[in-house]
């Protein structure tokens, strides 16, 4: 039977019970406004489930006795006994519907008319049996003569379930026939009813048989379950996790006395233990359904609202879960479903230009996966659009827009869990107030558990929840750190490293932020001794350490700690109110040794070790799912790798670099306290990395050699490692000047040097206006749109270095802003594959712009096929330039700015 | 004088019934004398095995695990702003307090025996006080040979008054 169903009949049957008693109570204490409210609620509550379940019949019924009932409340009639007895032959009736749907689970045919006129009749003050009952269907006639009225009260008041009914009849059969009483239904079993038979007594008698196995039936089910309340079972629960540490402990003290007597008790114990915590478990347990059962509704009504076609698919419906587990969730699915077909699906129309199915699909699947439950909410709408979050998220402040370029997609599309961020262009009803995600991302930590976004424009949204089946036994991971203990659940353990100088895995240090090379990703490291200030970590790169690789959202972070242990099943426990504020830990416990041990919460370390959501890229994510991250992968340029100072290799674009040097450090001399060295018939400063380096005499050292016309400047570096060509991703943003940030660059995180900074250590002036060199009067005015801060920072110094005045910005709409705020520019370099708008629509724009329409566009990309040419040429584009071909670039800015001033 | 009023009525309120005696749990912290009401008092502990808090204020030296409870341990030495206990390897005692549902197991340099005190020879603490002995303790009773600080457990757990400050 279906469990709504089945939930509904023990309710319902319940109720009745307490009205049969109720009305009783009423007829002896007619005014009692307390007992009437009371009654009319439960009326109500029936009315109101039969008209949620879809029960027509039954719901005509209660309505027309809580009519009634509403009248005695609100004082517009008086309780009289036929009224009672009214009432009580509509719960009766309501009884035999029940019976019939438990046996059926559908409604029996037939209708009420002539118990719902009577009652109505009542309800308008129109008294009485005499002309209600008579005035209905002739054969009705009223079971409830007139004239024993009194008798009738009590009589089938005390005995009050159905069986009643058969002896009521026996009494007065003299007035109308007896066979009336079955009130028009003949196919109907109802409770009284059944049969039409000429009625020596011998038949109601069987009638009353039948009736009462339609009772044992039901009481049946009322027997097969019972209601407790949740507090009792979460008391139930309490003692048995108490039981299992118990049990835990002995165990423990057990492992360490071979031979021990209780060994085998101990065994039973265990087992017992196992069982009846997986027994008391159960009871807790709901199949995931349950919370789904509005969904089919919602998503019905939401497509109409938004004439959208949704088809909604629900897998794995039966897969059980804790009941509080499941009341936490219950909310924030609801939320994303109905954020899926607002937000995620597109009207049909769209649908079919984009290829599409008109029917939009929504997919709910729930499966079980380790000890977790896995709630995957998926459509094929049309995903997440990059650009309207970026705008949204520097229209709200929360990232610049050089932080957004520095960031994966995936990056971006984590701050729809930021508060108060919603991209619905419009507030709907139905989603798009702002509260969101942010919330559901909450609500979903709260109880442990995780939530992740996978979104590709134009194919759809995929959310994957990931909580634990139950909140109050967790399996943790015992790490121990500056010799304390400390539990982390295992819910948010990826994976455990092991890492030593001479290990594969070593921990490396930018600035002195630890990180970890991990199948070609830097892992940002977290020290778990620092964090929780457990004095200073001596020389740990040296010793072995634990890497506890961890996921909060989408952020994958590494703990270091000392040493791991094995993982335990613990009880969370609240800590202290006084400790209640250190948001690293969620909890303690008592371990199978009888110790106390904190539990870590990986939020709080994710939060309290810097960016949630933020510096890391989530190592799960397939790069072929995020197919727009790929874009600049193919991007390789030539570094040059040397080592400078402390920390790992360093690198800068070789495109910069004029020369490699050997000087002798003999030749070094001091000019105004800054070394400087004879070069070329100049004075070429000389700027070190190492802020330590001191001039050594007889030795060499290596410099790189930066120049601008006739000066020079040398940056002195320990060794010149290599030349690479790689694809230059700078991972890790850093505040620390001098320094882009660092990447992976020949498998080994590198410091990406920023030259410019160096240049104006040597030269103040080194971007500055006085450029002589050149012939004109004035400089060259370029303006450099590119999205990557890393190109604008390697093409500004290049640029300016060679006599022009850069303006950099990040974006096609920033560009045209300037447009309109009047600057003017000799000529404009673009890239062409950018967020928002691309290159291509920005040439367009501008050649459609009445002020820049002549000014000189020249692209910049790394795709320099014909095509790309000739489309970029049609856009309105002067010239193309290969992404790293600096001698062309230069080249064709000449001639460009040439070729405008000839014209 | 004004200080010592209060303290006049509240013995006083307390006379109207009896005499009235109230017991006490006595402790020692550096050579002074504490009481806490017995009724507030769970357990007296020897010394215990006590797991560190990181980034808990200082007064908190951990916590412990009394029968499968979990007891927060404070240091009182330290919340009443004196110096650490000597490392002369004397076992620290600890009274365990109920508070609010949550047991809290105070550290102490001695626990002594149990006093009943008549309300007589209670007194508001001088204003002289330490403001921060002052402010977890109730009041002093004169003893014949010492003067007796009852500590306030309620007061002494709110550790919100010390971040403020």
């Amino acid at each position: 039977m279906d469990d709504l169903l089945s939930e509904f009949l023990t309710e319902t049957n319940e109720n009745l019970a307490v009205l049969d008693v109720e009305l009783v109570k009423l007829e002896q204490n007619p005014n009692d406004p307390g007992l009437l409210s009371n009654i009319f609620r439960l009326v109500h509550t029936i009315k109101g489930t039969c008209g949620f379940l879809g029960l027509p019949r039954l719901e005509s019924v209660a309505h027309a006795a809580e009519n009634v009932l509403g009248k005695f409340r609100d004082g517009e009639l008086h309780v009289s006994p036929y009224a009672v007895s009214l009432i009580l032959e509509s719960l009766d009736t309501i009884k035999g519907i029940l019976s019939v749907l438990e046996q059926t689970e559908a409604e029996p045919p037939g209708g009420d008319q002539d118990l719902i006129d009577r009652l109505n009749a009542m309800a308008e003050g129109r008294e009485l049996p005499k002309a209600g009952g008579a005035a209905a269907p002739a054969p009705v006639a009223a079971e409830p003569p007139p004239a024993n009225d009194p008798d009738e009260l009590f009589t089938p008041v005390p005995a009050h379930l159905t069986h009643t009914l058969a002896p009521v009849s026996p009494p007065p059969p003299p007035p109308p026939t007896p066979a009336p009483v079955v009130k028009a239904e003949p196919p109907a079993p109802v409770v009284e009813a059944a049969s039409p038979p000429p009625p020596p007594p011998p038949p109601p008698r069987a009638e009353a048989q039948d009736d009462v196995r339609g009772e044992s039936k039901e009481s049946a089910l009322a027997q097969q379950t019972i209601r407790v309340h949740v507090d009792l079972l979460e008391n139930l629960m309490t003692m048995v996790s108490e039981l299992v540490l118990t049990r835990n402990q002995l165990l423990q003290i057990l492992r360490s006395q071979k031979d021990s007597e209780f060994a085998a008790p101990l065994q039973r114990l265990n087992h017992v233990t196992s069982e009846l915590q997986e027994g008391v478990m159960k009871t807790r347990m709901q199949p995931i359904g349950n919370a789904w059962a509005k969904l089919p509704r919602l998503v019905r009504d939401l497509s109409h609202e938004l004439h959208k076609k949704i088809e909604l698919q629900m897998l794995g419906a039966e897969t059980e879960l804790d009941r509080q587990v499941l009341e936490l969730i219950k909310d924030p699915l609801t939320h994303m479903v109905r954020n899926s077909g607002d937000h995620g699906l597109e009207i049909p129309a769209e649908r079919l230009a984009a290829g599409k199915s008109e029917t939009g699909r929504i997919t709910l699947n729930a499966f079980h996966e380790g000890g977790h439950i896995i709630i995957e909410i998926s459509d094929d709408g049309k995903g997440l659009a990059l650009a309207k979050i970026k705008a949204k998220i520097i229209q709200n402040g929360l990232a610049t827009e050089s932080e957004l370029a520095q960031m994966s997609d995936q990056q971006i599309q984590q701050f729809i869990f930021k508060p108060g961020f919603s991209t619905a262009a419009k507030v709907t009803s139905v989603s798009g107030r702002g509260v969101g995600m942010d919330v559901v991302k909450t609500n979903i930590e709260k109880i442990g558990g995780t939530i992740e976004m996978r979104s590709v424009e134009g194919r759809g949204t995929t959310f994957t929840i990931k909580i634990p089946l139950t909140l109050a036994i967790v399996s943790a991971l015992i790490v121990e750190c500056a010799s304390e203990r400390f539990a982390v659940p295992q819910i948010s353990v990826i994976e455990l490293v092991r890492a030593a100088s001479d290990s594969e895995h070593k921990i490396e240090r930018i600035n002195g932020a630890p990180v970890l090379r991990l199948r070609n990703r830097l892992l940002p490291l977290v020290s778990l001794q620092n964090l929780l200030k457990l004095g200073k970590a001596e020389d740990d790169d040296k010793r072995e350490t634990f890497i506890v690789v961890s996921q909060v959202g989408n952020y994958t972070f590494g703990i270091i700690v000392d040493r791991v242990f094995d993982t335990e099943e613990i009880v969370v426990k609240p800590v202290a109110p006084i400790l209640r504020h250190i948001e690293l830990f969620s909890g303690n416990t008592i371990l199978g040794d009888g110790s106390v041990i904190m539990i870590l919460d990986p939020n709080g370390i994710a939060t309290a070790s810097g960016s949630m959501g933020g510096t890391a890229d989530n190592a799960q994510t397939s790069a072929q799912e995020v197919a727009k991250s790929a874009r600049r992968e193919d991007d390789k340029m030539a570094l040059l790798l040397f080592s400078a100072g402390e920390g790992g290799p360093k690198a800068v674009p070789l495109s910069l670099v004029a020369r490699l040097e050997d000087v002798d450090l003999n030749l070094v001399e001091l000019s105004n306290g800054e070394p400087v060295v004879q070069y070329r018939g100049k004075l070429m400063p000389l700027v070190p990395i190492d802020p330590n380096w001191k001039i050594v005499r007889d030795k060499r050292q290596p410099v790189v050699v930066f120049a601008d016309g006739d000066r020079s400047m040398g940056l002195v570096v320990d060794e010149i490692v290599d030349i690479v060509e790689d694809r230059l991703q700078v991972e890790l943003g850093t505040e620390r000047q001098g320094f882009l940030g660092s990447a992976i660059i020949a498998n080994k995180a590198t410091d990406v040097i920023d030259a410019g900074f160096y240049l104006t250590r040597a030269f103040k002036d080194w971007f500055g206006n006085n450029h002589e060199s050149f012939e004109d009067d004035r400089q060259h005015r370029v303006l450099l749109v590119d999205d990557s801060p890393f190109f604008r920072n390697l093409l500004t110094p290049l640029l300016t270095v060679s006599g022009y005045d850069v303006t950099a910005v990040e974006s096609a709409d920033e560009a045209l802003a300037l447009c309109e705020s009047g600057e003017d520019f000799d000529v404009i370099v673009s890239d062409i594959e950018m967020p928002g708008m691309s290159g291509l629509d920005f040439a367009q724009a501008v050649r459609a712009s009445s002020r820049w329409s002549g000014t000189p566009l020249v692209a910049l990309s790394s795709h320099a096929a014909p095509r790309d040419l000739e489309r970029g040429r049609q856009a309105g584009f002067n010239d193309y330039v290969a992404k790293f071909d600096r001698e062309a670039l230069l080249f064709t800015l000449q001639q460009t700015i040439t070729e405008k001033g000839a014209a | 004088m004004s200080a010592r009023l209060p303290a006049v009525k509240k013995a006083g309120s307390q006379d109207i019934s009896i005499v009235k005696n109230e017991d006490f749990v006595t402790a020692t912290i550096a050579n002074q004398l504490f009481g806490i009401p017995v009724l507030q008092v769970q357990d007296v502990l020897g010394p215990q095995k006590i797991t560190r808090i990181p980034l808990a204020p200082p007064e908190v030296a951990g916590s412990l695990n009394l029968r499968g409870r979990i007891v927060t341990a404070i240091d009182v030495r330290l919340r009443l702003g004196l110096p650490p206990r000597p490392a002369d390897g004397k076992p620290v005692m600890s009274i365990v307090v109920d508070h609010k549902g949550e047991l809290y197991s105070l550290m102490v340099d001695n626990v002594g025996e149990v006093l009943s005190l008549s309300s007589d020879d209670f007194e508001r603490h001088p204003a002289t006080l330490d403001p921060r002995w002052r402010e977890i303790s109730t009041g002093i009773y004169r003893l014949k040979e010492t003067l007796l600080v009852v500590l306030d457990v309620s007061k002494l757990l709110n550790f919100a008054n010390i971040e403020a400050a």
